[in-house]
């Protein structure tokens, strides 16, 4: 093991595994995120905690993992390189491995442009592709970037994002097959409306064989209303709907659109289910927690395996 | 060549408040290309103040002239037998020009007229776009000749990220997305392999995060 | 002597008034008909980015004006003149000749004193 996670224990004993994530607070109330993790608890596998998603400012990652942990639930701390350069980095890594986060995910992060501090400096001191890199010396070779030997290596299950749906699509997999030597050991997809767009993905990664070096899992959001459907396709870089999964939503009342949403996303976690190559799935309700023991338990993954 | 754009004229007037007899100097360098520090915009800037100030009731005399280059010791140099009659300087040209003018007069109140910009290029007349940061560490031979750290809004080694679309970057419908350009050009000039390597970290420390820079060449001192 | 309005830079026309000129009146070749080419195009372009710093400065951008006439156009040329003429007399002297026409009568009282 390289972590000892739960969910790498769940992935390497060859189940299906779910993850989810929790968005922190735009504040200091620990019992917002307490009351999200409870939603979460025994639908899932390990929950990400997501870092200042769109530049907005909310409560901090790895405080966010704490009170998730704390909630009995399986922490997976995202980490963005917008905000910390490598030394500040490096000292979140070791803290969170000191506090027990063993569940890790390397991203870029969007440009501050998109949150409420749009004037901020931004730092990309080391993108997310050399963040994977430096994780997972820092855990396998016990070492600092310096070469300085570290008092105690972190212990992290180390992932990435992808997104088959952005541009130019001819990189994409030569991308993932970059980060998987980078050191990635799973991976994490945009969230996924265009099936066949992404089962062209995974065909090309296939004939690669990187689905047998890294765990794939597929991401998911159900869809709340026609009108987040449309929102997010017209203004969600990277994110692709097509016409014909708004059109099922828009056709339903506005009392059922969420319904329909939630058959949707069961029925497309049924579909990757399926799908060889594909190793679980990253449930985003955006703040829709509640709803995870619905769709998870819809699509038939409930209870979770307990991997000793 | 290192570009700007003028200061508005109200901050301008308010910077020039407390004096009713200073200079106004351009720059026959970059800023002369980019029109923003030539003679040309000391003139026009001169006159705008002059009307101003006078149809305020507090009329300002401006002594227009321009020098060479306001970043070289020699011309800055000709400034000086005329700047003790003066109370202040409102340079045009760019930071290190303003910069310049301030180190070597140091009882006189040097004043930016414009905003520097960055290292750019004239895509055409009245338009200009950055190309270069000056990090000290140039991978162009790398990257097809596009430069990442310039071009990417997130200035990443290992893009494009998830938010390019169709050739543009996420900030902006206006801006081309650097990694699509890079890799565009890797392709044509098939140096894909290029793409496919772990690039080390950056080392920033030949950019400004290395404290202020120095270039010695002591085959030239 | 100008042989375009396409010579005509914005610090000469900002000289006009510095000069104590109440309108500026440019006057070129219809749009197309330039004997330059684009000079009386260049001319308008110069012509509003005076008119936008005599807007910053409040000297009133109505202040300039350009006008497009081909040479056999005398009586448009008079109707273009006397309406241009009639609208600076309803807006009456430039903030700065009023300040300086102050100064003028103040100063011989300060003489007498």
């Amino acid at each position: 093991m390289k972590s000892g996670s739960n969910l790498e224990k769940v992935l390497e004993a060859g189940h299906f595994s779910v993850t989810a994530e929790c968005g922190p607070p735009r504040g200091a109330d620990p019992e917002h995120v307490r009351k999200k993790a409870a939603f979460v608890k025994d639908n899932v596998d390990a929950c990400n905690v997501t870092d200042n998603q769109t530049s907005v400012v909310r409560m901090s990652s790895l405080a966010g993992c704490l009170l998730v942990k704390e909630s009995g639930v399986e922490p997976l701390i995202q980490m963005v390189v917008r905000d910390r350069n490598r030394i500040a980095l490096q000292s979140d890594l070791l803290g969170a491995s000191a506090m027990g986060v063993r569940n890790l995910l390397c991203l870029s992060g969007d440009h501050q442009k998109f949150g409420d501090d749009p004037q901020a400096k931004n730092v990309f001191d080391i993108d997310s592709m050399q963040l994977i890199n430096l994780a997972r010396r820092m855990r396998d070779e016990g070492v600092f970037p310096s070469g300085d030997k570290l008092e105690g290596a972190p212990k992290f299950y180390i992932g990435c994002a992808v997104n088959p749906f952005a541009d130019p699509y001819e990189i994409r997999v030569p991308r993932l097959k970059l980060k998987i030597e980078a050191g990635a050991d799973f991976v994490q997809t945009q969230c996924i409306y265009n099936m066949d767009t992404f089962k062209r993905y995974m065909e090309d990664t296939k004939k690669e064989g990187l689905h047998e070096k890294v765990k794939i899992l597929a991401g998911v959001t159900p869809l709340k209303s026609a009108g987040m459907a449309k929102f997010m396709n017209k203004f969600v870089a990277g994110i692709d709907i097509p016409e014909e999964v708004i059109k099922r939503v828009a056709d339903e009342p506005k009392e059922k659109q969420a319904a329909k949403g939630i058959e949707i996303c069961i029925e497309q976690i049924g579909e990757l289910k399926e799908m060889e190559g594909i190793a679980g799935v990253h449930v985003m309700a955006i703040e829709w927690e509640e709803k995870l023991n619905e769709i998870i338990g819809g699509a038939g993954l409930l209870p979770r395996p307990v991997v000793e | 060549m290192i570009t700007g754009t003028p200061k508005p004229i109200e901050e301008i007037l308010e910077m020039v408040e407390p004096y009713d007899n200073i200079i106004v100097a351009g720059c026959h360098g970059c800023v002369t290309v980019c029109r923003v520090g030539g003679h040309k915009e000391v003139e026009v800037l001169s006159s705008t103040l002059r009307l101003a100030r006078e149809s305020g009731g507090s009329k300002i005399e401006i002594n227009e002239l321009s020098l060479e280059r306001q970043c070289d010791p020699e011309y800055v140099e000709t400034l000086r037998p005329l700047i003790d009659d003066y109370q202040a300087v409102l340079s045009i040209a760019c930071g290190a020009g303003i910069q310049f003018l301030a180190e070597k007069f140091s009882k006189t109140p040097i004043l930016p007229g414009i905003n520097t910009g960055f290292l750019g290029v004239t895509e055409r007349q009245g338009e200009w776009s950055e190309r270069c940061q000056g990090c000290g560490d140039c991978v162009l031979h790398l990257t097809g000749g596009i430069c990442p750290v310039t071009r990417c809004a997130k200035q990443l080694f290992h893009g494009p990220c998830g938010g390019s679309t169709a050739g543009k970057c996420e900030i902006d419908q206006n801006v081309q997305c650097g990694w699509q350009l890079i890799i565009d050009r890797l392709k044509a000039l098939d140096q894909m392999d290029n793409y496919l390597k772990l690039k080390p970290y950056k080392g920033w420390d030949s950019s400004r995060d290395g404290g202020p820079r120095r270039i010695i060449r002591e085959d030239m001192i | 002597m100008l042989p375009c309005t396409g010579r005509i830079e914005e610090s000469l026309l900002l000289k006009a008034f510095e000069n104590g000129a109440d309108g500026v009146m440019v006057i070129g070749c219809l749009e197309g008909d330039c004997h330059y080419v684009s000079g009386n195009i260049r001319a308008r372009e110069r012509v509003k980015r005076v008119y936008s710093i005599l807007d910053q400065i409040k000297i009133g951008p109505e202040r300039i004006r350009m006008y497009n006439l081909s040479a056999g156009e005398g009586a448009k040329f008079a109707a273009f003149a006397n309406e241009f003429v009639e609208q600076i007399m309803e807006l009456g002297p430039s903030p700065i000749n009023i300040v300086r026409a102050k100064t003028a009568q103040k100063a011989p009282e300060e003489e007498t004193l």
